[in-house]
């Protein structure tokens, strides 16, 4: 949770993923202008002070056996560099594991191809236009690769793509874990702002339970 | 050279609420605290002058649906629904936990009905660790149609006497600011026993979306909380406080010290910090860190002089 400015406009923190961190206590984070507080921190300049809170909450639990399948579409992309960090650096054997990065356009994905590409994972990219690699969703790269059968789904993005994947996922009788978003005043369970329907009839707390569930708990809301 | 010399002692930050003696004025809000654990590796809870958690109803309630928040202008509005966990849950596991922490437990506690209001305080009643009991009267009543009990004078008062007749542990009604005159709906309950009111509640409110044409809350409306409500706070707590005689606890975008302060001048014996708590987890221990410093630099015996001392006219 990041306070954008010291003022009272913007009040409440916001929640942003974090992209890289090092052990020397720098992290990274990755985002897209959408309104005022994310506009703000896009004018923070080097060295200004900012209060940031974290980090928060349970994240993506990591399949040490299994092959990985790293799924980042538009902003969701965001904690995926995390995310395969770690797995390289765990898991004893990533030869078959993949990653799927999608965006809407060339400037979505291109960007960070690189820090991916460090890693040595095998990478594959779509854009919605086709201004970059394959033309169409990460469902289709999803859909176009062989995975194999023993396969860790990790996937982060818009509500519809994960729906999706999850119902591949099912299918395929793969483990899925989803990366959701939800409004959030507190991040610490507090407020009880950040609920999210589930299966068994209860709202879970994103800042809390999440952000990262298995995709069977999720009721999508598309 | 001045001579500087100790003070003979610290100065004096309590106050009483009913039987129940505070070591400094500073509360947290309920449903802005959680059940105050969420809290305790981001500051000292002790510190406080007592905690008031979660609204409290008889049988556990799942909330609205999302989005329940939303950020405007120098506040948020939420329509949290009064998600709970139920009473016996409560008792079962929070209660241990809060007893432990030798810091005064404010239990606030909702109801449909005045049956449901005066159950769940025989129930609280039980437990040693409950301190007092915070009465949210903004619920709509479900035999009236839905009214809140709270704009009403008579219904505030029916609750009130419930609750009373009830508790053995003093009783805070917390008022509704969504009415036309919050001083009757004060002196109403004064008359059946409240031992203290608290005020205010959010202020009800609305925020539409141009873009998906939809209100941004599930819920349509909500309740508007933060710095934006200060003044009306301030104005209401001063009003009631002139009219009643039991304290009066103020209630309404206190981030600081000064805030707190503020209202103490216009005639709240104690403050509750809400929604500052969600973007400064240690707010309300700063705001009793400041309220010292104040009442050491003004050289107050105690801070009890400052109730009410606001200079009008
Ligand atoms: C767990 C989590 C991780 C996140 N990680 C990242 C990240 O790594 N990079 C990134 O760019 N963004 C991330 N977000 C989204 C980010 O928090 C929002 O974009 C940000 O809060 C918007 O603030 P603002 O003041 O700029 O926009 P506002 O002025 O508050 O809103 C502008 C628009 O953005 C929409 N919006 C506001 N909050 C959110 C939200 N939480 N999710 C989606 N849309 C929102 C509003 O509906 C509105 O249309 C994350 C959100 C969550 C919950
Ligand atoms: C998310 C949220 C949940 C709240 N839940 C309750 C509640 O359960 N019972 C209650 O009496 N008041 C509740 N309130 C009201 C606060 O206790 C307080 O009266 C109000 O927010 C005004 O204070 P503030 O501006 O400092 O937040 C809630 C407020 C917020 C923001
Ligand atoms: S954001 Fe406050 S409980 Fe999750």
């Amino acid at each position: 949770m990041i306070r954008t400015g010291a003022g009272k406009d913007p009040l409440l923190r916001r929640p942003f993923s974090i992209h890289q961190s090092i052990a020397q206590g720098q992290i990274q984070i990755y985002f897209k202008v959408v309104g005022r507080g994310t506009e703000i921190l896009a004018h923070v300049k080097k060295g200004e002070a900012l209060s940031v809170f974290g980090p928060l909450g349970r994240g993506f639990r990591i399949a040490e056996k299994s092959p990985a399948c790293l799924i980042g579409g538009g902003l969701g992309i965001a904690p995926m560099l995390f995310l395969a960090k770690r797995i390289s650096q765990v898991k004893k054997d990533c030869s078959q594991d993949l990653i799927i990065l999608g965006g809407r356009s060339r400037s979505e994905v291109e960007p960070l191809v690189a820090d991916f590409e460090q890693l040595g994972l095998k990478l594959a990219c779509s854009t919605d236009d086709g201004s970059y690699e394959m033309r169409g969703y990460v469902t289709d790269v999803f859909k176009n690769h062989d995975l194999p059968a023993d396969c860790s789904v990790y996937c982060c993005g818009p509500e519809a793509m994960m729906a999706r994947i999850s119902a591949m996922c099912k299918e395929h009788h793969y483990p899925c874990q989803v990366s959701v978003e939800s409004v959030m005043a507190c991040g610490m369970g507090a407020c009880l702002g950040c609920s999210m329907p589930t299966k068994s009839g209860i709202y879970a707390h994103v800042c809390l339970d999440g952000p990262v569930f298995d995709a069977e708990e999720m009721v999508w809301n598309i | 050279m001045e001579y500087l010399k100790e003070s003979d002692s610290i100065p004096d930050l309590r106050v009483k609420i009913g039987t129940l003696v505070l070591d400094n004025p500073v509360m947290t809000a309920s449903g802005t605290f959680g059940y105050a654990r969420e809290f305790e590796p981001l500051m000292n809870l002790r510190r406080l002058g007592a905690i008031i958690v979660k609204g409290i109803s008889l049988h556990p309630r799942a909330g609205n649906p999302p989005p329940r928040i939303v950020e405007t202008a120098c506040g948020m509005l939420n329509a949290i629904g009064l998600q709970n966990v139920g009473v016996e849950r409560f008792i079962k596991e929070k209660m241990e936990y809060l007893g432990n922490l030798s810091v005064p437990i404010i239990v606030n506690v909702l109801g449909d009905s005045l049956e449901e209001y005066r159950q769940i305080t025989e129930r609280l009643c039980h437990c040693t660790a409950v301190a007092a009991i915070e009465v949210n009267i903004s619920c709509p009543n479900v035999k009236k149609g839905g009214v809140a009990f709270g704009t009403d004078p008579s219904m505030a008062a029916a609750v009130t006497k419930v609750v009373k007749q009830e508790s053995t542990v003093p009783v805070i009604v917390k008022l509704s600011p969504n009415v036309t005159d919050i001083v009757a709906i004060a002196a109403a309950v004064e008359s059946e026993g409240a031992d203290a009111v608290s005020l205010i509640n959010t202020l009800i409110g609305m925020a539409v979306n141009l873009k998906t044409r939809r209100p941004e809350l599930a819920n349509v409306i909500g309740g508007l909380s933060g710095p934006a409500i200060k003044p009306v706070a301030l104005r209401m707590v001063y009003q009631v406080a002139r009219a009643v005689r039991i304290p009066v606890i103020g209630i309404g975008g206190i981030e600081t010290a000064e805030d707190a302060l503020e209202f103490m001048l216009a005639g709240a014996t104690a403050i509750q910090v809400g929604t500052a708590n969600f973007i400064n987890p240690r707010a309300s221990e700063e705001v009793v860190e400041g309220i010292g410093d104040y009442a050491l630099r003004e050289n107050l015996h105690s801070i009890r002089e400052l109730i009410g001392a606001l200079k009008v006219g």
